[in-house]
């Protein structure tokens, strides 16, 4: 570890989201260094899909800053004004934000090859070969190079969320968020997901997981941030948060998911 | 008669018993309609080519007219300008509906209104009348210079008033149907394709409209169908079109009846063939759903002709086309 503080993958400061006038965000610090792990748990309705959806710009926040890699996402600093960048600009910035949804979200009408491809091959101009060729190498790492050329429809919830994080993956980005990837899944089939995440961590990605799954966040996360109603309740190392919960909101949570 | 199938093989690890016979419903009232109708239909058929004054030898003499073969050619000609135009129109109209600017939005539910709103009929007679009202298109400055000046009744010709009346009116009724179709893709589709940092445009074009078709094809097709039939009002502004060219036959040696079965059977074949090709279509832009996945064309009227012999649906462990691509 150097001595100056590395630039943090995200650094979220004060940020405020309104859907119409009901305040969703309130508030939320929050910081994630290259390479950590930060589980997200919080109660239904706290904001937090909401929260992550900011990060990459999928939603615009009303109020405070996001910077990914040091960078602000939808906006360009000029004399001390935030301007808004273009459709363009902020889709290339984007394009080095993996995300993973609940329900996947593969485009059906694509085989899982072509999934992986499109976005390297249409956003960054890569020559198609290449891309595949990653492609293929991200499906065998998810245990699914057999199903290159199956349509999405035809797989198992696990088999579909597995593709979606090798599809995030084949844009080499250098964060993913991922909201709440194993909710919609079988309890059978929740855990080949959380291995490939596992897996992915090991690897140093720089994760944000809005997860209800607590082993994982007990065993992966670096950070555990827990919120409630829009803002951060606490956050710390997970045990900390999850073994010595200090407010009440926490341990109520905590007590219900648990049992 | 029928002989039952035999129940598929059990499965390893079953009981293998003395396994029953299964015998079908029989669907008596299959049957009967059956017979009503081939009695019926032969009925018709035979007095329809017994009858004399259906003049079927003339009437088939003129399928290969010269001026019945031009004529088909214009109709097939508009039908096939007719319908680019409205789909053109379509999807910029729907677009706009989308749009989050309230005067885009609002001027697009005018168009729809306005072209839905009033006769095709009045439509093509008014394109046609242009140059009454205004004799010379200009574009510039009112009372100032100008860009160019035409004279209204050289550019709009018949065949111009014709193309603008049914593809201005088709692009009503498909700004409609692109827009159902755009709004059947999944919201999550978009947040994915942004995601990945597609711009807006690709995320069109790429993921939301080829999606969209699967429900926009099957009634653009039948808007198509529609269409061919449609553009036979055009004979009203005196564009020789396959009814006008019959309709000129026919005032002539007033063999009206023989000469609407010729441009009968004409408008049959060419919609017979449309619907053909809508089946394909169709086919390919239902890829990757296996939910959906049809039996072919001959499949369909063979078993349609058989009632009791019904298709069965694919089951659990058959490839299906999806899985084959
Ligand atoms: N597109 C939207 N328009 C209006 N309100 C919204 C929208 N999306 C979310 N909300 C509201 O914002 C609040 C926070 O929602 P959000 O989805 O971020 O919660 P969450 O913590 O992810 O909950 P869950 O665990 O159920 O996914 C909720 O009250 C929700 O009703
Ligand atoms: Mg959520």
């Amino acid at each position: 570890m150097s001595d100056a503080a590395p630039t943090p993958m995200v650094e979220a400061r004060g940020v405020h989201k309104y859907y119409g006038s009901n305040l969703v965000v309130k508030g939320i610090d929050l910081t994630v260094a290259p390479g950590e792990v930060t589980c997200l748990l919080g109660p239904s309705g706290s904001g937090k899909s909401t929260f992550l959806r900011c990060i990459n710009h999928l939603e615009k926040i009303n109020a405070g800053t996001i910077r990914v890699a040091g960078e602000l996402v939808g906006y360009r600093e000029h004399n001390g004004r935030l301007h808004e960048l273009r459709d363009a600009e902020i889709a290339q910035r984007r394009s080095e934000i993996g995300m993973v949804f609940q329900q996947f979200n593969l485009f059906p009408h694509m085989t899982v090859l072509e999934n992986l491809v499109e976005a390297p091959v249409q956003v960054r101009r890569e020559d198609t070969a290449t891309a595949r060729e990653r492609g293929l190498r991200l499906l065998e790492r998810v245990g699914l190079a057999d199903k290159a050329d199956a349509y999405p429809r035809s797989l198992s919830g696990g088999q579909q969320q597995r593709v979606a994080v090798a599809r995030a993956l084949n844009m080499r980005p250098k964060l993913m968020l991922f909201d709440e990837p194993t909710s919609a899944l079988d309890p059978e089939l929740v855990g080949e997901v959380l291995d490939v995440m596992r897996d992915l961590a090991a690897d140093g990605m720089s994760m944000i997981v809005v997860t209800h799954e607590i082993a994982f966040a007990r065993e992966v996360a670096d950070t555990v941030t827990f919120m409630d109603d829009g803002v951060v309740v606490e956050s710390g190392s997970p045990a900390q948060v999850l073994g010595d919960p200090q407010h009440q909101r926490t341990r109520s949570f905590l007590a219900k998911v648990l049992s | 008669m029928t002989t039952a199938t035999p129940p598929a093989a059990p499965a390893a690890g079953t009981v293998t018993g003395e396994s029953p016979q299964v015998v079908p419903v029989r669907r008596y009232g299959h049957w009967v309609a059956t017979a009503v109708i081939v009695v019926a239909g032969v009925l018709l058929l035979w007095s329809v080519l017994t009858n004399p004054n259906f003049e079927w030898d003339v009437a088939l003499g003129y399928l290969g007219n010269g001026q019945v073969l031009h004529g088909l050619l214009v109709t097939l000609m508009l039908t096939l300008v007719a319908m680019v135009v409205g789909c053109a129109i379509g999807v910029v109209m729907a677009l706009g509906r989308e749009s989050r600017n309230p005067v885009v939005a609002g001027a697009a539910f005018g168009y729809v209104a306005f072209f839905r709103g009033t006769p095709l009929l009045v439509q093509l007679i008014f394109w046609f009348n242009l140059a009454a009202l205004y004799p010379v298109l200009t574009l510039g400055i009112p009372s100032g210079p100008h860009l160019f000046e035409l004279d209204a009744n050289t550019v709009i010709t018949p065949m111009v008033a014709a193309i603008l009346g049914l593809g201005l009116n088709e692009g009503a009724y498909m700004s409609e149907i692109v827009r159902a179709g755009l709004q059947s893709v999944d919201p999550g589709q978009i947040d994915a394709a942004e995601a990945l940092g597609m711009r807006k445009s690709q995320v069109f074009r790429r993921i939301v409209l080829p999606q969209a078709m699967r429900v926009i094809i099957p009634p653009t097709g039948n808007q198509t169908i529609s269409m061919l039939k449609t553009t036979s009002l055009v004979s009203v502004i005196a564009i020789p079109d396959v009814l006008f060219a019959v309709q000129t036959i026919y005032s002539r040696n007033f063999q009206v009846v023989p000469l609407l079965i010729t441009v009968s059977i004409w408008y049959l074949a060419v919609t017979t063939v449309l619907s053909i090709g809508q089946h394909f279509v169709e086919r390919r832009f239902r890829r990757g759903d296996n939910r959906l996945q049809e039996p072919s064309l001959l499949a369909t009227v063979r078993s349609g002709l058989v009632p009791w012999r019904r298709s069965r649906p694919p089951g659990p462990g058959e490839p299906t086309e999806g899985s084959r691509r």
